[in-house]
């Protein structure tokens, strides 16, 4: 398996909007190669927005985001989605297709103009199945997966597209416990063995803590603190960003740091 | 992942896609001989019956002038339309459905082949055009209405409801424009009339298909061009601009190729009722595998028209019937299947 080049992707002075609905602005963020990035932040943070403000589905109102140097807007779609791919929150899939078709739609922006297919791309498709578990599911129709299935199916045809910056927008939604980590397994393996670079907004601080490389924390629209999960990870810095009382904790599986929410009935010293 | 296993593993992916490209072309094929049939049979029906012999000889040019007549002056003319505008409503209401992810949003419904209908019928029976100029006329009513669809439902989305009942307001105002347009025109008969409010194939000319067979060959390589990149946007909007479409200006093709395919068989044959509407989700249902089925549309379309022409001309009692009559009766049903059971969730198309 190679190493995926190491691209830097940065964003100088960003701000996005919706219509003329101001969401993040004058935003600076530079995407560490090779590493798991995690966005966390309260609801409507501009967690979102900021992906697919790095993902080019937004344009900026102002600033810009390059991709070694150079401004993403400049790319051909073909050449910036060989290197960045995002998994939105809720793709749709058309009635019918199949699992393997799915995937194998993934290989795009590497196929010529009438999206001819060829073996090499059936080889990829192959892999992005077995790298997530859903070689079995290969005939199945899409809509009759579970949730679980059906997000690692969207996670495999992100990896067919193979980019070496993969942006995914809350992949662990709907998911239980066990498939969301089933999925964040599968996303760090694929960070260790390919080096692929992962970027993705979670709400859960605690698999954040535990997954990431580097963290993120977004509050209206800004990012409040970036660093590793120890200098983020604080019960400052989630008391800033999410009003939440908390003390952090040693996450005894991983020593990563756990938060531990108090709420308004426990943590209080014992009652007299 | 070893070589070993990647091979293992390639089989089912190449299996599985080979078997639903099998079962689109075997459809493909069932289809084509289902319409080579359909045209046989409509070559040979009619007022004056051809027997097959006689079909034959007249065909190699020995048959007497009257056979030749009829079939070299009226009915081959209308079969070459109604395969014409047949396949281009399919494939117009696939595009159509799968770019604004909704079964009700064929141009038919919307009211695009209303404009389309309007400006044909005043460049007619006002204007006294015909040829280029009236697909062309066609085509600036097609996309005014289009145009009005998209800037008035431009804060919903375009896909959705909101959409769709713009565009059901707009084929209402069409039919009223075109009634009065017929009153104002020298119309002498009804059944003329009925054309550009309902559709048909009556009074088909060599030199009209020529135009019609031209357009329409430019407009299917345009469709075969844009198609890869519709089958993306069916995964969303993001999705698509992720594996790098760029979706609006993709979106702003397709739908102006869908347009034009709509204005140009509209010209010549009217708003046939229903075709764009029916036609690709009965060619999905049979191909599956949420592939576009353009083809498979096109040919289903061709079919649609035809056979309602053949029911038109020879089944129904009284005089000749517009295929667009037969086209309305076949599709309101499925119309009204759709609507009551929209609430369900469906996925796109």
């Amino acid at each position: 398996m190679t190493h995926k080049p190491s691209h830097t992707l940065q964003a100088e002075a960003l701000s996005l909007a919706y219509d003329s609905r101001s969401v993040i602005e004058d935003l600076d963020i530079a995407i560490p190669a090779g590493e798991i990035t995690v966005i966390v932040g309260s609801n409507a943070c501009g967690k979102s927005t900021l992906l697919r403000g790095l993902a080019r589905i937004l344009t900026p109102g102002s600033g810009r985001v390059t991709l070694d140097g150079r401004d993403i807007r400049s790319y051909s779609g073909r050449d910036f989605a060989r290197i960045v791919g995002i998994l939105p929150q809720s793709p749709t899939a058309p009635e019918g297709i199949t699992v393997a078709d799915l995937v194998a739609r993934g290989r795009y922006p590497h196929q010529g103009w009438f999206g001819r297919h060829t073996s090499e791309d059936d080889r990829v498709t192959a892999e992005a199945l077995a790298a997530t578990d859903c070689t079995e599911l290969a005939d199945r129709p899409v809509e009759a997966l579970s949730g679980g299935q059906r997000q690692r199916a969207w996670i495999a045809m992100a990896l067919a597209q193979d980019p070496d910056i993969l942006l995914l927008d809350e992949p662990t939604t709907f998911l239980d416990v066990t498939h969301q980590l089933e999925v964040l397994d599968l996303l760090m393996g694929l960070n260790r063995e390919r080096g692929t670079t992962v970027v993705m907004v979670l709400h859960d601080l605690n698999l954040a803590a535990r997954y990431a490389d580097h963290i993120v924390v977004m509050s209206r629209g800004s990012i409040v603190a970036s660093g590793g999960p120890r200098e983020v990870i604080t019960p400052e810095i989630v008391s800033a960003a999410f009003g939440l009382d908390a003390r952090v904790v040693d996450d005894p599986v991983c020593g990563a740091p756990m938060v531990v929410p108090i709420g308004r009935f426990h943590g209080a010293p014992a009652r007299a | 992942m070893s070589t070993a296993t990647s091979a293992r593993q390639q089989a089912p992916v190449g299996q599985v896609r080979a078997g639903i490209a099998r079962r689109a072309v075997v459809t493909t094929v069932v289809l084509s001989l289902l319409l080579a049939a359909v045209v046989t049979t409509a070559v040979a029906t009619g007022a004056y019956p051809l027997s097959p012999d006689r079909l034959i000889l007249t065909l190699l040019g020995q048959g007497e002038a009257r056979e030749a007549f009829v079939l070299f002056r009226l009915r081959l003319p209308s079969i070459v339309l109604g395969l014409l505008v047949g396949a281009a409503f399919g494939i117009a209401g696939a595009l159509f459905q799968t770019l604004l992810r909704n079964p009700l949003a064929s141009p038919d419904i919307i009211g695009i082949s209303g404009g389309a209908s309007v400006a044909s019928a005043f460049g007619i029976l006002i204007l006294g055009v015909s040829g280029a100029i009236l697909s062309l006329l066609s085509f600036a009513g097609a996309i005014v209405v289009a145009a009005a669809i998209a800037l008035l439902s431009a804060r919903g989305g375009i896909s959705g409801y909101r959409f769709v009942l713009i565009g059901v307001g707009f084929a209402f105002v069409a039919q009223a424009a075109i009634g009065y347009l017929t009153t104002r025109g020298d119309v002498r008969e009804a059944s003329q009339a009925l054309v550009w409010i309902v559709g048909g194939l009556g009074g088909a000319e060599w030199e009209d298909n020529l135009v019609v067979a031209l357009a329409l060959a430019a407009l299917f390589t345009l469709t075969a061009v844009v198609a890869p990149r519709l089958r993306m946007l069916q995964l969303g909007d993001d999705t698509a601009a992720s594996l790098g479409i760029r979706v609006e200006r993709t979106r702003l093709t397709i739908l102006v190729v869908a347009v034009a395919l709509t204005a140009v068989a509209t010209a010549y044959a009217g708003p046939v009722a229903f075709v764009a509407f029916v036609s690709a989700p009965i060619a999905r249902r049979i191909v599956g595998g949420g592939r576009l089925s353009l083809i498979p549309s096109a040919l289903v379309g061709a079919i649609v028209v035809l056979v309602a022409d053949l029911v038109g001309g020879n089944l129904l009692p009284g005089a000749a019937v517009p295929a667009g009559i037969v086209t309305g009766i076949i599709g309101a049903p499925y119309l009204l299947w759709l609507l009551a059971t929209a609430d369900r969730g469906r996925q796109t198309p």
